[in-house]
Formats: C-alpha cells, structure tokens, sequence
C-alpha cells in the first residue's frame, strides 16, 4: 500500500495573552491509499488542530505551526505556496466540519455550494458543473436532487445539510477526505445514516479517510486503523480490533471503560476518567496523562515516555509497556507515596 | 410574499396619514400666522385675505380640505412664493436636491464598502487602522465644518473644483464629498465590524476548504452576508442625504429644496410647510419601503420568515 499523506513530528501552537498553547505537541502517523483512520481524543486534545494544520486552515496568527512536516502525495503541504495549496484544498483533500448548519452559506443556493469547487478545479461549464451537482446529491441520498439543488440551506433539515457537506467535499472526489467531527451536531439515529453513507462512498470512491471523533462508538463502524491523542499527544495507536479488544494504555482503557455496552448489567455504572486534562500553556514534564492514571508511576511525572511496539500495527506511549518496566514497580501512585 | 410586500405598503400609507395629521396639528400649534406679518393691511383686506385662503373656516374643516386635495395630489398654492402653487416650487427646485443625493448616496456605498471591505481583510494591520481613523474623522467632522473647508482647500487654494454652483460634473464633486463623509464612514465601520463577524463564521472555512481564493472568498461568501445592516442604513441614509442637503445646499449656493424648508417655516407658509414635510416624508417612507424589499433580495432566509408572515 503506498502511503498517501505522511505525518512527521507535527508541532502546533497558539499565541494566547500570558503565553503560547502547545496544542500539538510533534505526531507523527502516515494514511496509505484507501485507508480509513480514526483520530480519538476528547476536547483540547488536539485532534482538530491537526486536521486543519494539514488543510492548513489555521489562521496564523494566532495559529503557528512550530516544526515538523506534512507529506501529501509526494508534496510538502507546509513548504506550498498558497496559491498552489488552493489547489490542493478541495481538489486533492476534501473536508467535512461538525457543524451542518452553520457550515453552509446562507445566502448561496446549495447547488451553487456544490458547484463552486467543480468550477474551480475541474474547469467545468456552469451547465456541466450543475449536472454533476444534481448527481452528487443524489448520490449522499438526497431525494428531488434537480429540484432540491436550487434551495437554500435553510430549507433542508440537519442530516440533509451533512448531507450536502459530503457533496461538497467529495465533488471532485478527492483523494483523501478530513471528516471533522461529523456526527457530533446530528441525532443519533441520523449520526448512523451519515456514517453508514461515508463508508459507503469510501468503498465507491477508495479514498482515504481520516475521521476526527471523541466518540469511539462511531470508529467502530467505519475505520481501519485508530489513533488516539492526548494533550497534543498521540498516546495509542493499532488497529480498529487492536484498541477495542487489546487497549494498553491507561487512556485508551479509560476511553473505552466510559462507553455504555450493550451486555453490560444495568446497575453497573459507567466509568469516568476524572480530573482533567493539563494546561497546555505549560504542560508537564512526564507523561500528560500522569495526574488522572490509577497506574502512574514515580517515572512518569517526570519523563515522557516513548513509543513501545507491541505488534506490527499497535504501539503505546506508556512507562507500563517500557521494555524495562519491572512488574512490582506498576502498583500504582499509591504504592510508592 | 406579495403579502409581505402589500403589508409594508399599507403600514407606509398608515405611517404617512399619522405624519400629516400631526404635521397639520403642530403648524396650527404654532403662534402666528402667515398674514399677521403683512405691513399695513386694514382689517377688512385681513379678513378678505384670510377668506381666499379658507383660513377664516374652523381648523377641522381646514383640514378636511387639505386632505382631499392632497388625495388630488394638490399642495396648494404657496403664501409667500409669489403665488406660485407648492407643487411648481417642489418640481422646480428638487431636481437639484434629488441629483446631489442619488450621486452622494452612491458614493457613500462605494466609499464606504470599499474601506470597511479593505479594514475587514487587514483586520488589526496598518491599512485597518489607517481607514478607521478616517472613518471616525469623519463621523466626528459635522458637514457644515467640512463643506467650507473643502471649499477653501480644494476650490480657494487648490482652484480645481469650483466654489459655489451646481452646473457641469466636476461642480458635484465637493458637495457631494461634503454630504457623504459622515455616511461614508458609517457604512465603513458597519460593513468593517460585520465582515470581521462573517470571516470568522464556520461557513467561510467551508470555502476555504473548498480551494476558493481569498478575493472569491470575500465577495461571494462574506460580503453578501455582510450587507444586511447596510440595507437597512440605505433607507436612514436616504432621510441623512435629503435632510443633510438643506445645509449643503446652503454652503454651496445649489437651488434646491432644502433653502424653500427652512424658508417656510420662518414665513409660517401653510401649505408650503405641509408640501414639503409631506414631500420629504414620503420619500422617506419610500426609501424604507424599497430596503424592506431590498432585504428580500440581499437574504433568502427573509423570504421564508416573509412567506409565513403572509400565511
């Protein structure tokens, strides 16, 4: 499998009054052709930032992308001018944000929404581009596509707004398609209609997908490979089995603990991670997630710990998984104060 | 839609009985009258003269007649004017008035989405501050102070513009300037602080994502969106240009209405007072009507909100 978009040792941050946020602090993943990944954290994790570093939809400033690269097909995406990454946004990468109804312009008929990136990029007539419009509507499932292209975004309902996000992203059916949160501003039983229709049209279209979620319940559903971040870290990543059947670090664990299950007891109740996440302003020395870990050791409030690969796929950023972890030292915090 | 439409005519009509009544009451309200003044008349010519104008009858029948000559469109013939009728010295002089404001309302547009756009997209730069400080310039600089320094500037010292007068294009030029700044600087600051809130907005990054330039992003997405409050200025502004025009007209020497408004009202001139209130006032309404429907165009979302109004 050839690798579409590589990651390298991306650092993000913002310039805020008393400081600056580090909110992504060096990942590193790559997306082969065809694949679907899943980027997995809660808020302020850093999840969004990414995407939208690699669309480079940052405004800068305060938006400052602090070292690293982002490889998409053979091109440095940091290193391009901006007239060429217009050519790259839209054509090459297609996005899709959380919220429908504010995602749309108003006052523009959606078929001209739809229309305006075929214009643009395929150099299509006005005719031709209408045409394709009405076929891309039909296909994410919107009924009366001819007559519903010339209707406003205020005439359509929430999932059909998502709906039409997905016309827009996919009309020059790009190679790789961000989906930002896509079901989070839906009802459920609409979030399980637009996902079903994305892994539909990745299957048609064999683009990539990198679907950003705090929601594990909907990566189940859709993706391959997961990569779960946190505190502008990626903590965990393997295959979709990998963390849902074989979670390794204490995060991941939490996540998943925090899911509702469907052969669970009804009075056991679900579990929380407390606490919360650490100022990004000055974040800790050791390991980010040290301060709500059951598990943490002395090592990691004050070292960051690296990478450990457990298989092919799977690796984790935890002292517990360290090659040279002794087993009496993993008693917890408690253990050792 | 047509609901919505015939709805704001009749409010304008309603809006318009309302104004003459109250303009007639206060007039009347007024002490003095348009004959008193008249040196040397005896009590009979007094009375005569009092007669042929139909003020001897009681005020309510006074103001019947003027309203079913008013549904003739008939102003009447004015007290002072050399008995010229009202509609004669409105037609005569508001071709002057009405060309000054079209050409300053016009540059107010302009002027002002042109700054506002250029503040907007360099939201916090040089180019932002420097277009702000002008528009609170001028804001702050009322136009009977601006009107004779722009005369002594570019028409005493300069000579590129002539003083006075309104004959050739060139002569629009300083009157036009003088009568527009402060709108000018209105729709920059609206259209400034409104297109920094639409930039911002989810929708725009949808048409960056799109791979849209920058200037397409601006003109088709943002300033569309942005425009609404000024629409709805237009129709102040319209009161602002015809209103502001009675001072400029002054300053510059240009026959229009504005001198006849203030004249008739020190002369006590009935029906000239009435003519021109009424006058000004249905141009007034007529521009609010025309931004109301303006809306329609500028905002699809008006139309829906508009069609359930109408039922």
């Amino acid at each position: 499998m050839k690798t579409l978009l590589d990651v390298k040792d991306l650092s993000v941050s913002f310039g805020v009054y008393g400081g600056e946020v580090q909110a992504v602090r060096g990942i590193s993943f790559a997306v082969t052709e065809g694949e679907a990944v899943a980027i997995v954290g809660e808020s302020g994790s850093g999840k969004s930032v990414t995407a939208q570093a690699i669309m480079r939809l940052l405004a800068v400033p305060p938006g400052k992308i602090r070292g690293g690269s982002i490889t998409f097909a053979g091109q440095d995406l940091l290193a391009l001018p901006e007239k060429e990454m217009q050519k790259v946004r839209g054509r090459q990468i297609g996005m899709i944000f959380q919220d429908p109804m504010t995602s749309l312009n108003p006052t523009m008929t959606v078929g001209a929404q739809i229309m305006e990136g075929l214009v643009r990029h395929r150099r299509m007539s006005r005719a031709a581009a209408k045409k394709r419009a009405i076929e891309l509507l039909a296909t994410v499932g919107i009924p009366h596509a001819e007559s519903r292209i010339s209707q406003y975004p205020h005439h359509f309902s929430g999932g059909m707004r998502q709906r039409a996000m997905i016309a827009i992203a996919l009309a020059c059916s790009p190679a790789l398609l961000i989906a930002d949160e896509p079901t989070t501003a839906l009802d459920v039983t609409i979030q399980a209609q637009i996902l079903r229709l994305m892994k539909e049209l990745q299957r048609q279209t064999r683009s990539s997908i990198i679907l950003i979620t705090h929601d594990l319940g909907i990566v189940a559903d859709l993706c391959d490979r997961v990569i779960v971040m946190y505190a502008g870290q990626i903590v965990e990543t393997g295959t979709k089995r990998e963390i849902f059947r074989n979670p390794q670090h204490p995060y991941t664990k939490g996540l998943l603990r925090s899911l509702p299950r469907l052969n669970q007891a009804k009075d056991e109740p679900l579990v929380p991670i407390y606490g919360t996440p650490p100022d990004l302003i000055m974040p800790p020395p050791g390991c980010p997630f040290c301060s709500r870990c059951e598990e943490a050791m002395q090592i990691c409030e004050t070292d960051v710990p690296a990478f450990t690969r457990l298989s092919e796929t799977q690796s984790v950023r935890c002292w517990l998984q360290h090659p040279q972890a002794r087993p009496e030292e993993c008693g917890g915090k408690g253990a050792s104060a | 839609m047509i609901r919505y439409v015939l709805n704001k005519f009749i409010f304008m009509l309603i809006s318009l009985f309302a104004l003459v009544t109250a303009t007639f009451v206060l007039m009347n309200a007024v002490p003095g009258s348009p004959l008193r003044e008249e040196k040397a008349t005896t009590a009979q010519i007094q009375k005569n003269m009092e007669a042929y104008y139909g003020l001897d009858k009681p005020l309510v029948q006074q103001y019947g007649v003027y309203l079913e000559k008013l549904a003739h469109f008939d102003l009447g013939i004015s007290m002072k004017q050399r008995f010229r009728s009202v509609n004669q010295t409105i037609a005569q002089s508001f071709g002057y008035s009405l060309r000054l404001g079209i050409v300053s309302m016009i540059t107010s547009v302009l002027a002002g989405c042109a700054l506002g756009i250029i503040a907007a997209m360099r939201h916090r730069k040089l180019l932002d501050n420097l277009a702000m400080i002008l528009a609170v310039a001028g804001l702050a600089v009322p136009s009977m102070v601006m009107a004779p320094l722009l005369q002594y500037l570019f028409a005493v010292k300069i000579r590129a513009f002539p003083v006075t007068g309104l004959h050739g294009p060139l002569d629009y030029v300083l009157p036009a300037i003088a009568l527009s700044s402060v709108s000018i600087a209105f729709i920059a600051r609206l259209i400034r602080s409104t297109m920094i809130e639409v930039l911002s907005a989810d929708f725009i990054k949808t048409a960056k994502a799109k791979g849209l330039p920058g200037h397409l992003i601006v003109w088709r997405h943002a300033l569309r969106n942005s425009m609404l409050p000024v629409v709805t200025y237009l129709g102040y502004l319209t009161a602002n240009v015809i209103t502001g025009s009675v001072i400029i007209e002054q300053i510059f020497a240009i026959p229009g209405m504005g001198k006849f408004f203030v004249q008739c009202v020190i002369d006590r001139d009935y029906p000239l007072i009435m003519g021109t209130t009424i006058f000004y006032a249905i141009l007034l309404l007529a521009s609010r009507f025309l931004a109301d429907i303006a809306y329609l165009f500028v905002d699809p979302r008006i139309r829906i909100s508009a069609g359930r109004m109408g039922g």
